[in-house]
């Protein structure tokens, strides 16, 4: 009967088929979601109406966001394609705001409210080129309003209602670059300049309802023209010559253009350099900002010009902002040591100057928006949205930061995951105790409820912040289940940020570059972070740290710089200029005596540098030399190299600077195959089992090596995106080759496919995701490798006498004798990351975690992509599990561990172990990041935090009173039996 | 489709009766040899429950995507939405919407005969001949919790445990019932000797 009872409590536990699944009230229990917006950099403010004063944003990163300005919270935020760059911004209507994107081909227009695409316009535009948006204030066609959109010498007049084109207007004048247009107060004219090949001014006159050219005029320049133009005044507008030292003022007076050029340095004394214009609108004043100061400038009469304000050192203008007719403001913004001075100059006059204090770590001020409000004593207050080096925006307001948004987060290059520190022995009161018992029991008190369904609403609200307010999770310190971890993620802008995974918050933030930029080192950009130092046996005591390796300038042969930071606490604990370059950084799986992991960096010239310097890891590195490679995959002549090191090397006599001797390479015909994408295996992934038993008691031995790498190769016509190719040119081949030796393990070519190619290797097997132009669906394959050579082990009798050969190790010198099994499946979306989970041991199945298109990650179990299914499973294959062939991969929406969360602009996924067994950590990033624990194979070996005490408590009471119940029952007919 | 405003409907009528074999809209564009790709995307039919807590899927959110991203769209308030200059060649439309899953269209320009246009659902291989994309199905990212049931009281292993020992309360005692006293006694002497130990001699032992 017992028997029976564990069948039937087996078969429950299987009828929970997803392993992967949460409650909605599960949300933010284990997982957190952050929303970004990238580098700011256009910005316009929305503040005129009361109401909920807005800043709208478009960033480096693609993105448009409505900023709420009291506290920098997201209202709405879309994030364009990847080449949909947005040109400019502006609002029109008071209701819409409009963005030009594509270099000036599309203009959409979003409901300023909530972000609802109200329409979106393509311009046709030839030659996408510098394109700029006008909007008309007065054109009342209607109720209507007109935009206009002018690219090279075309212009198009757009309504805001509908996104029609009303209009459009060739110049057809070759060469022509239209720079300003701007419409008169209650006139129907349109003025707009332009220059052809800078040497010529050009006017035209075009009627603002029909588009009709009224009247044109140009005029040959005296100076060469640059592009940079401010307009000043309604008929006049200030320009830069090519040697950016002159200027040159521009009038058009009733159809008629005259310049007159002056130089620079006649106006501002010590001018040196090259000048820069900064757009005004108009008050006859513009802004010239030099190397060494900021100069405004006024216009007086005929020609004339005069010096109205100059701030003297060079600092970050904002755009004007027009207070009144005769007013208009710019800020000017420095930076030194840890504050920045906030200047708002009216008309060139000083009106208000604040210094604030600014953390370090944000670098300098990149860009600036001013933006001001009225007094109740009717006097103009300023606002400012400031850009810092790490992309962060700060909103400043009578002379504090009213808050900040870490937007640099939206542009993570890498990551990599470091320990906390060990908890401190120490005594915990007992007050304390009690207080977490009493609280801890209440907790499990309104869990009861709620698994009994009797909790009111109010009950769930406080389950839900027990849930998220839980101390546990946010500790800063290592727990015993190693759910608690930094991750250390390094971003575009070289910051590197040490995040909490249990809450996602910033533990702490390091801007690194300033602290190189020198003379030898001009532009440095932080280029990968690796760990340095993890916490073991022999450094448990010493502090993780963290390995950076940047350049120091632009091209592959400067030089190289890295930095050892403390994971713990983001301290720099050294800094070093390298005297080579770096092309590539190789971990190692040895470490010397200090735990320091060795690493070694190749220069462009092929050369291997060993670090960390020092004698007991070069003597560790030496020793183990001689079973070392490197491969190197040259995509541009598909081409894949290998390597092994050789002492001495060939730019210095210095100990760490290793040779390389070319052992093999393989060539991919450049005429039919092309090298699209390249995956190998985790270095630190733990396999648990070498042995796979099949269903017939047989044993396979998986080859387990970590020298596979995985190679795509699509034919050069297929190169390009979907649509570009028709199915019979189109092909895709797979390899796996080791890297140690050379040698091709397996290929195979599948007909009608093209990338984008998406793979990962884990243990034995790859799996890819590409596109089949024949089906017109994407697939998925799966390839297992099986090493034959091992295959014979099965004999008993050779066990017994040790006449196996499992405890050889796996090794590429030898040839293994390998077989593979693959299987392919369609799969419903477009991928764009994949990753597979990876857990302490190996021993939980493992799930691949796919990026989708629609920016949420998706965890698929492995089984599903099983090269032994078939169609019809026998009764065996089914009682192990295996599933039968199907075409499509199943997508179970309960599996999606970002459930309705996105992602947006998703770019990378990371998995890694926790110390539990059964769970794995998820980190993934793109403008957003999401992070949450997941249990491929269920928490198996821990009571998942569902689990109910109380109840346990109450059946145990509840057992001990039946037990005292039943004796005294049994008691009372002993001596009814006695008595009878 | 029928509910789509006069205005759009009356187009649609023009293009299908121009071209009784064209019936998704297609146009060549002035400039080069792109055409344009116009659809609509429809949730409407959808009802939308049980989803996430403050979270209600918008068509605002929803994206249209272009040959794995390619070009990225958004959807107008009524669910309309193009491409414009795409070549002729065999394409690629998918819709991301959270809250639904959209089956990728396969979308075919032809060259030859230029605007004629046809579309296809890639996971049904469903023709189309309006492109009018509906969700397959909405995707429930959460588990539901079942409501309280004694059903699952007793399937949870705690559950298993009180029935186990209820059984073993109740029906156990029933089983000895049947037994005659005669020889239960002489088993139950026959165990003392023995010396096998048993609860109820524990409990009896006592007495």
């Amino acid at each position: 009967m017992e028997a029976r009872f564990l069948l039937g409590f087996l078969l429950l536990l299987s009828l929970s088929s997803f392993a992967f699944a949460i409650y909605e009230d599960q949300v933010g229990l284990a997982d957190w979601h952050k929303r970004y917006i990238g580098k700011v950099k256009h910005a316009v403010f929305h503040t005129q109406k009361t109401g909920r004063r807005r800043v709208v944003v478009s960033t480096e990163e693609n993105a448009i966001a409505s900023l709420d300005l009291r506290t920098g919270d997201i209202l709405w935020r879309h994030v364009l394609g990847k080449n949909d760059a947005v040109d400019q911004i502006g609002l029109s209507l008071g209701k819409y705001v409009l963005t030009l994107s594509s270099q000036g081909s599309v203009l959409r227009a979003w409901n300023l409210p909530d972000g609802q695409m109200v329409w979106e316009t393509d311009l046709q535009i030839s030659n996408p080129s510098n394109s700029f948006l006008h909007v008309l204030g007065n054109v009342k066609s209607g109720r209507d309003s007109l935009s206009l959109v002018c690219n090279g010498g075309s212009i198009r007049a757009v309504s805001s209602i509908d996104g029609l084109v009303v209009w459009k207007k060739d110049l057809s004048v070759d060469g022509l670059k239209l720079k300003h247009v701007f419409q008169p107060p209650e006139s129907d004219t349109i003025y707009a300049i332009g220059f052809i090949d800078s040497s010529l001014i050009a006017l035209y006159h075009i009627n603002a309802k029909t588009g009709e050219l009224l009247k044109h005029a140009t005029q040959a320049s005296s100076v060469d023209l640059s592009s940079e133009i401010s307009a000043i005044s309604s008929d006049s507008l200030v320009a830069l010559d090519t040697s950016r030292s002159n200027l040159l003022l521009i009038k058009f007076m009733a159809g008629t253009i005259t310049n007159h050029k002056l130089p620079l340095s006649d106006i501002v004394q010590d001018f040196s350099g090259l000048a820069e214009l900064i757009p005004t609108k108009s008050n006859d004043i513009f802004v010239v900002k030099t190397p060494s100061n900021v100069a405004f400038i006024k216009v007086k009469g005929d020609n004339e010009i005069e010096l109205i304000g100059k701030a003297d050192e060079a600092g970050i203008v904002s755009d004007s902002l027009i207070l009144s007719e005769e007013e208009q403001a710019f800020a000017v913004v420095h930076h030194s040591n840890n504050a920045i001075s906030f200047q708002v100059r009216i008309n060139g006059r000083e009106a208000l100057t604040e210094g604030i204090k600014i953390e370090d770590h944000r670098g300098h001020v990149k860009r600036v928006f001013l933006n001001n409000y009225v007094r109740t004593d009717k006097s103009h207050g300023f606002r400012a949205l400031i850009v810092m080096e790490d992309e962060s925006l700060l909103l400043m307001q009578q002379g504090e930061v009213v808050w900040s948004r870490e937007d640099g987060l939206a542009s993570i290059s890498d990551a990599v995951v470091a320990e906390l520190p060990v908890e401190k022995e120490g005594g915990v009161s007992v007050v304390e105790v009690e207080h977490t018992l009493l609280e801890w029991l209440k907790g499990h008190m309104l869990k009861l409820k709620g698994t009994l369904m009797l909790s009111t609403p109010d009950d769930m609200a406080a389950i839900q912040a027990m849930h998220l307010k839980s101390t546990e999770r946010n500790k800063m310190t290592r727990d015993h289940n190693g759910f608690r971890k930094l991750i250390i993620v390094l971003t575009q802008s070289g910051k590197v940020y040490a995040l909490h995974t249990g809450d996602g918050r910033i533990v702490w933030a390091h801007l690194l570059t300033p602290l190189l930029q020198s003379e030898s080192c001009p532009s440095p950009s932080v280029l990968t972070l690796r760990n340095w130092r993890v916490p073991h046996r022999k450094a448990l005591q010493e502090n993780p740290s963290i390995l950076l390796v940047g350049r120091c300038g632009a091209g592959p042969e400067s030089h190289g710089f890295l930095f050892i930071v403390d994971s713990y606490s983001g301290k720099v604990l050294e800094t070093q200029i390298l005297d080579h370059s770096i092309a590539e950084v190789v971990p190692l799986p040895l470490a010397d005596s200090s735990e320091q992991k060795l690493h070694l960096v190749i220069d462009d010239k092929l050369n291997a540098h060993l670090y960390p310097r020092g004698s007991d890891a070069l003597e560790v590195f030496v020793r183990e030399m001689a079973n070392m490679y490197y491969y190197k995959v040259e995509n541009a002549k598909e081409v894949i190299k290998g390597y092994a090191f050789k002492k001495g090397c060939s730019t210095g006599s210095s100990a760490y600077c290793f040779g390389t001797r070319e052992l093999w390479s393989v060539v991919f015909p450049s005429d039919s195959e092309r090298i699209v994408a390249t995956a190998r295996r985790k270095i630190n992934e733990v396999v648990h089992t070498q042995a796979k038993i099949m269903t017939n008691q047989d044993v396979m031995y998986k080859y387990i090596s970590k020298n596979i790498l995985f190679v795509a190769t699509v034919s050069p016509k297929a190169a390009g995106g979907i649509g570009s190719a028709a199915p019979d040119e189109a092909w895709l081949v797979a390899y796996l080759i080791d890297t140690v030796t050379g040698r091709i393990l397996h290929r195979v070519t599948h007909q009608g496919a093209q990338g984008p190619v998406h793979a990962v290797v884990s243990e034995n097997w790859v799996v890819y995701h590409y596109f089949n132009l024949r089906a017109h669906r994407y697939e998925m394959t799966v390839i297992e490798i099986y090493d034959q050579s091992r295959a014979d082990n099965k004999d008993v009798m050779k066990l017994v006498l040790g006449k196996h050969n499992l405890t050889a190790p796996i090794t590429s010198y030898s040839r293994p004798e390998i077989a593979t099994k693959s299987q392919s499946y369609f799969f419903t979306h477009s991928v764009k990351a994949i990753a597979v989970t990876t857990t302490a041991r190996g021993i939980t199945s493992k799930q691949i975690l796919i990026g989708t298109i629609g920016d949420q990650v998706l965890a698929l179990d492995k089984w599903y992509l099983d090269p032994r299914q078939t169609a019809n499973p026998s009764q065996e294959e089914k009682e192990e599990g295996i599933i039968p062939l199907t075409d499509t991969l199943p997508i179970i929406p309960q599996s999606y561990v970002t459930h309705t969360r996105q992602v947006g602009d998703l770019r990378g996924i990371m998995s890694f172990p926790a110390n539990l067994e059964s769970t794995t950590h998820v980190f993934s990033y793109g403008i957003d990041l999401f992070y949450t624990r997941i249990a491929p194979s269920r928490t198996y070996d821990s009571l998942t935090d569902e689990f109910s005490y109380v109840l346990l408590l109450i059946t145990v009471v509840v057992l001990i009173v039946a037990i005292l119940v039943t004796w005294a029952m049994s008691q009372k007919k002993d001596l009814q039996e006695k008595w009878r | 489709m029928e509910r789509s405003s006069a205005l759009i409907g009356s187009i649609f009528l023009l293009i299908s009766i121009s071209c009784l074999i064209n019936p998704i809209s297609a146009a060549a564009s002035g400039s080069g040899e792109g055409y344009s790709i116009a659809g609509r995307v429809k949730l409407d039919n959808f009802v939308t429950k049980g989803f996430g807590l403050g979270h209600s899927p918008k068509l605002s959110e929803t994206k249209v995507i272009l040959n794995g991203g390619q070009r990225t769209t958004f959807v107008r308030p009524d669910g309309y939405f193009s491409f414009h200059d795409v070549p002729a060649g065999t394409h690629l439309i998918e819709v991301s919407s959270i809250g639904y899953l959209f089956s990728p269209v396969r979308v075919d320009i032809s060259a030859r005969n230029p605007g004629k246009i046809q579309a296809a659902l890639t996971e049904n291989r469903r023709a189309l001949n309006e492109l009018v994309l509906e969700p397959m199905k909405d995707e429930q990212y959460y588990e539901i919790r079942e409501p309280f049931s004694m059903l699952s009281l007793v399937k949870s292993p705690i559950g298993l445990m009180i029935g186990f020992m209820v059984l073993v309360m109740f029906v156990f005692p029933k089983m000895m019932d049947g037994v005659d006293p005669e020889e239960m006694r002489q088993a139950q002497e026959q165990m003392r000797e023995h010396g096998i130990p048993s609860i109820s001699n524990l409990v009896a032992g006592r007495s």
